[in-house]
């Protein structure tokens, strides 16, 4: 897929303090990105600085292959920008603020309520077109806000916490959105929801301190959870050795619920031969479950360890519980 | 083009406040008032007008004080407007919405400034009607009108100027209205400073002074350099609020 922004060695500061310390990364067309980190890691100040609300203490930023210092006006023409704080003027009707929003990001006069309509139609705001932003409750707002940043459809949306403060509909809803708009844009997203990044991204970005500690595809995410132990359970459990004595099986530990956890060579799966032993032995065998790390552990690995995220993931995996 | 669309919002926002509603109100409120006392005023002093030589006209003695009341009357009022250009949109988050869009910093400013500029000449049109309603009791100077106008829209120019920059530097509209009146009240009294003797000094100081230039046009003189100090005064302030404005991108 062709790249669509680039950004590359940026670093802020603020006073003494640096918020964001040499991120690089690019984002693919119609690739959902996901900006995932605890709070206070520098997703937002990262996600400001792509938009063009801040300057890069050092770095590049290019959007389309325009550089946004150089050129804010034609990069930010690209760009739409929904920060954690919609940016909304309470005292307009929804129609008048995205026509306004339309007007300032240079939709041509003629197109401009066509704009407004399609923008309002994608978000589920067309009943409430003459009503003002600020009675709307929570979830609507956050779409006026997301309406406003996709108006003049732009190549890049970048959505800071878009979901933050909604109700699970709500949050359904609006993640069903994001995916729906990487049909034509690409997205940014930042968050702290993990299963929110498991459900709507692509590839996923972890951020910790001001720094890129990962940067994967969704799939690899996965492999990465993969730990190397299955859970078993048995009508008739074997004894320890008889287990341990399956090819690639390294230990057999029961845990007091009944079952076992059985340890292995990541490059042996003893699944297939267990199920073969537990025919032939009889051992009733009911429940056969691969474990994986869920996406917090590997969260908590990466973003409460100083040392680097490869040799992390696979430290943990042996003892994933 | 972008620059009248954000000054076209600004207008609409001012005029879905009841703030801007109250403004025009009580400001027309106390001008009418004075406007009244001046005509009982001429009244009274009318019938010896006739024996002085060089007599001062209907449009000296009712339209001149008006317009320099309405000087000091909106110099108390401009800052209340001009406080939340930038510091409510700061303080709402919603200067982000400017900032990514495809705008400069000086559309965004300009926009600001003619939103706000566009207010003020709607309450100096309500003001002007005030001596056009003489007309339908006699004729008035026209010329002297005119230049009075023309020296309170650029000292209401000014005034925006000014609370446009203070706006720019906080995120609390009332530090800002509080700043944007101690400014124009030190630029009104500046001139008092060594007053009664004459040197550089007090001399430079009353050139700096805000009003010193509106009164000459008050008296129907229409002198460039009083018109150009006004310009130079709303640039200087225009371009600091740019500069202040992109700061806020920049290291901090």
């Amino acid at each position: 897929m062709e790249s669509l922004a680039r950004v590359e060695n940026l670093y802020r500061y603020y006073g003494d303090i640096c918020a964001v310390h040499d991120v690089s990364f690019e984002i693919k067309r119609g690739e959902v990105l996901g900006f995932l980190g605890p709070n206070g890691a520098g997703k937002s100040t990262t996600m400001q600085i792509i938009s063009g609300n801040l300057a890069p203490s050092a770095g590049l930023v290019q959007i389309n292959g325009i550089d946004m210092l150089d050129q804010p006006k034609l990069a930010k023409a690209q760009l739409g920008y929904l920060p954690e704080q919609p940016p909304l003027y309470r005292e307009l009707t929804v129609d008048e603020y995205l026509g306004y929003c339309a007007q300032i990001n240079r939709v041509p006069g003629g197109k401009r309520r066509a704009a407004v309509d399609t923008a309002r139609q994608r978000c589920g705001l067309t009943e409430v077109g003459r009503r003002l932003i600020g009675n709307l409750s929570k979830g609507f707002q956050q779409r006026v806000g997301i309406a406003q940043a996709i108006i003049h459809s732009p190549a890049l949306v970048i959505l800071d916490e878009p979901t933050v403060g909604l109700d699970p509909i709500q949050i359904r809803e609006i993640r069903a959105l994001i995916r729906e708009l990487a049909g034509e844009h690409s997205v940014i997203l930042s968050t702290h929801i993990l299963p929110e990044v498991q459900a709507i991204c692509d590839r996923v970005q972890i951020i910790h301190k001001g720094e890129l500690v990962l940067s994967d595809t969704i799939a690899g995410l996965l492999r990465r959870m993969q730990a190397s132990s299955l859970l078993a359970a048995f009508r008739r459990p074997p004894a320890g050795h008889e287990l341990e004595s399956l090819a690639g099986v390294q230990t057999a530990d029961p845990l007091p619920d009944g079952r076992v956890r059985i340890h292995y060579d990541p490059q042996h799966n003893p699944a297939e031969a267990l199920v073969q032993q537990s025919v032939s032995q009889q051992w009733g065998l009911y429940e056969l479950i691969p474990e994986r790390m869920s996406l917090e552990q590997i969260f908590v690995d990466i973003t409460h360890t100083e040392s680097t995220p490869d040799e992390q993931t696979q430290d943990q995996t042996g003892v994933a519980a | 083009m972008m620059i009248f669309a954000i000054a076209a919002r600004e207008l609409r926002s001012m005029f879905l406040s009841p703030l801007a509603w109250s403004i025009l109100a009580v400001v027309q409120l106390i001008l009418a008032y004075m406007f009244l006392v001046q005509i009982d005023f001429f009244m009274q002093i009318q019938p010896r007008l006739p024996g002085l030589d060089n007599a001062p006209g209907v449009t000296e003695v009712i339209v001149a004080p008006l317009l320099a009341n309405a000087a000091i009357v909106l110099l108390l009022v401009a800052p209340l407007l001009t406080m939340r250009l930038i510091s409510d949109e700061r303080r709402n988050q919603t200067l982000s919405l400017l900032f990514s869009a495809p705008v400069s910093m000086t559309e965004i400013i300009l926009g600001k400034f003619l939103g706000v500029l566009g207010f003020l000449f709607i309450m100096l049109l309500l003001i002007s009607l005030m001596p056009v309603a003489l007309l339908t009791g006699g004729s008035i100077d026209y010329g002297v009108l005119l230049a009075g106008l023309l020296g309170l829209a650029l000292l209401l120019a000014s005034f925006a100027a000014v609370g446009l920059f203070m706006s720019t530097l906080t995120t609390q509209p009332t530090v800002a209205a509080v700043s944007t009146f101690g400014v124009l009240l030190l630029l009104w009294i500046l001139d008092w400073a060594g007053s009664g003797r004459s040197g550089d000094a007090s001399n430079l100081l009353g050139y700096l002074s805000i009003l010193r230039h509106y009164e000459p046009l008050l008296k129907g003189v229409f002198n460039s350099a009083d018109v150009t100090y006004y310009l130079l005064f709303i640039c200087t302030f225009i371009v600091l609020s740019i500069r202040s404005l992109d700061a806020e991108r920049l290291q901090h």
